[in-house]
């Protein structure tokens, strides 16, 4: 009865907006980026103007990426709205490299149509410009497309402003018990959404490739089982609730199947569940600890933490399993590996002199970099571009997100205003 | 919740240490214990309202044995060294007073929450919890507790019982709580 009260509880949570914003603060800057300034965009006709200022949520998406240094509005000279008005010595004064400039256009009852420019300001000449028709809710998602434009053009590799990030948190209650949310927000942390409360334990949330469900470990009932969600249906299949550990969920590049960690069989072990068939296959078999499967972007093989040499280490193994080969041997603890989206890359946990701090590891050469410099972090998981990784930290005794730069020169954290924020998934570019 | 369980983990942890500083020398001790619970043991087998004696301190209890605080029976929680999952010798006495009580009594079911502390990743420390479980679990089956009795369920680092980043709060939630 009381289950059944519990997962009643879970099912009704479901889907409840619980709005608590991250804000993000950069805590270090980088030298060698680009100068760009995005003007204030116009407004053209009548009716109320829209209540999302697009520049500024473009100016916060470049600026918060490390490769732009942004100008200050209050340095800009004149405010022009198209090519047309632009004085470009002025720019060029600035040492602006490049301008946005645009405009919105009221077309109706709360839809819009918005004409923006990315120019070339030694050259004086138009790089790009879109004309985007848009609806008084989708403005923020606009503006990220148009940061996403301007990255690519000037940088060659797609932007991944559109994006947006799953995480858990825990708040303790007035009462003294926790309540466990799985949230979904805005890769810039607007526009939180809590899609599952538990007063149980919930872990590892991880974003199909096309975007639409997650997977997690939820504990609801006392015990652990894997779940798949629909992120915008709040639908939901128990995947997993086999006796022991159920946890570790992993997508394969097709979506088609779940790599995760079972311990029915007296320890953990990695296994594949085929979502199609509902088929099991066991990949590894070993009395030591093998826990937190990820699949390389081609599908053929799996990484995952091991302690079969006496400490936690990465190993790599083929998706049809058979014999493992160990990954990483610096430093003695090694653990939660995934790949970087073109699986050149891997970044995983690592025990740096006594800090657990988040590594990348060059699979070619063998090469292992620390990005990160506090004393807990975690759960480390790659933007879909692989520009960057975002991560858990401890601010105090509080767990924070933050975000570092593949090659370590840009830091930043997004900090929930309450509660313990943790375990945050990068999710696919949208489709 | 939370803080009724931490404040319960330092009391059992407080008690486990008066019990350990008025212990016999260890091996002579263990061998007592082992006997005196199952004397007990059988006595409850018999069904009556059983009077047991406590390891070290002898006072008699009338009532449920589960309920007794001098009892061995009141150690509910067993911690771990760092990384690792080999019951500490000083905790086996507990694990005796434990089996002898399941297994003298067929239908008490325990559970068996194995945790972590917060360092390193979360999904290991839920394998590293289990593995804790079971090496409870596997002493307690060598004392006669049948399968059935145990359920064992690891919460890695997910259910602290001690908040503070400090060596002392993560030595408490290295543990297997013993849940009847």
């Amino acid at each position: 009865m009381k289950k059944i009260v519990l997962m009643l509880l879970v099912f009704l949570a479901c889907h409840s907006m619980v709005k608590a914003e991250l804000t993000i603060e950069i805590t270090e800057g980088v030298e060698g980026a680009l100068p760009i300034a995005v003007v204030p965009f116009g407004w053209k006709g009548g009716g109320l103007q829209p209540v999302v200022d697009l520049a500024e949520v473009i100016d916060a998406d470049l600026q918060r990426s490390g490769r732009f240094k942004t100008i200050p509005r209050t340095d800009m000279l004149s405010r022009p709205t198209t090519d047309r008005e632009v004085e470009f010595k002025d720019w060029r004064a600035l040492g602006v490299e490049n301008l946005v400039v645009g405009h919105v256009e009221s077309t109706g009852a709360g839809t819009y149509q918005i004409q923006f420019q990315l120019l070339d300001v030694f050259r004086g000449q138009q790089l790009t410009g879109y004309s985007i028709p848009t609806t008084v809710s989708n403005l923020r998602s606009t503006a990220h497309r148009i940061a996403d434009i301007i990255y690519e053009n000037l940088l060659g590799i797609p932007g991944a402003f559109s994006t947006r990030v799953a995480y858990i948190t825990s708040t303790r209650l007035a009462d003294g018990k926790n309540r466990i949310g799985l949230n979904v927000a805005d890769a810039d942390g607007h526009n939180p959404e809590t899609i599952v409360t538990s007063s149980e334990p919930l872990m590892s949330p991880a974003w199909s490739p096309d975007g639409m469900k997650i997977a997690y470990v939820s504990f609801e009932g006392g015990q652990s089982g894997v779940y798949v969600q629909g992120v915008y249906t709040g639908k939901r299949q128990k995947v997993t609730a086999f006796k022991g550990i159920n946890g570790a969920p992993s997508w394969s590049p097709d979506g088609s199947k779940l790599a995760l960690t079972l311990s029915k069989g007296g320890n953990p072990d990695i296994y594949i569940y085929d979502m199609r068939n509902r088929k099991l296959q066991q990949i590894t078999r070993h009395y030591a600890i093998d826990t937190e499967p990820a699949w390389s972007p081609d599908g053929k093989s799996l990484v995952f933490t091991s302690d079969r040499g006496g400490r936690p280490q990465i190993y790599q193994v083929s998706a049809f399993g058979g014999k493992a080969q160990r990954v990483t041997f610096e430093n003695s603890y090694n653990a939660r590996a995934s790949f970087s989206p073109d699986g050149k890359l891997l970044t995983f946990v690592t025990q740096d002199e006594g800090n657990y701090r988040i590594a990348v590891q060059d699979l070619q050469t063998g090469v292992m970099q620390v990005l990160s410099q506090g004393r807990l972090d975690e759960s480390p998981s790659f933007a879909p571009n692989g520009s960057m990784i975002i991560y858990a930290t401890k601010a105090g005794r509080r767990g924070v997100l933050a975000a570092v730069s593949v090659d370590g020169r840009v830091r930043q954290r997004l900090a929930l205003q309450e509660g313990d924020v943790r375990e945050p998934d990068w999710s696919p570019f949208k489709k | 919740m939370k803080k009724v369980l931490s404040m319960s983990a330092t009391i059992i942890l407080s008690l486990l240490l008066m019990i350990g500083c008025s212990s016999t020398p260890t091996t002579e001790g263990g061998a007592e214990v082992s006997e005196q619970s199952t004397g007990a043991g059988s006595e409850m087998a018999a069904g009556s309202e059983a009077s047991t004696s406590a390891a070290s301190q002898g006072e008699a209890w009338y009532g449920d044995p589960l309920e007794n605080p001098n009892s061995l029976l009141a150690t509910r929680v067993i911690y771990f060294d760092y990384d690792q999952s080999v019951v500490r010798s000083d905790y086996l006495e507990v694990i005796q007073a434990h089996a002898d009580y399941l297994a003298a009594n067929p239908q008490a079911v325990v559970r068996l929450e194995g945790h972590a502390d917060e360092r390193g990743s979360r999904e290991y420390n839920l394998g590293l919890g289990e593995n804790r479980a079971n090496s409870v679990r596997s002493l307690m089956m060598a004392q006669g507790v049948a399968d059935n009795q145990m359920v064992v369920v690891s919460y890695g680092e997910e259910r602290p019982a001690a908040f503070e980043n400090t060596d002392e709060a993560m030595a408490l939630n290295r543990r297997v709580e013993l849940v009847y």
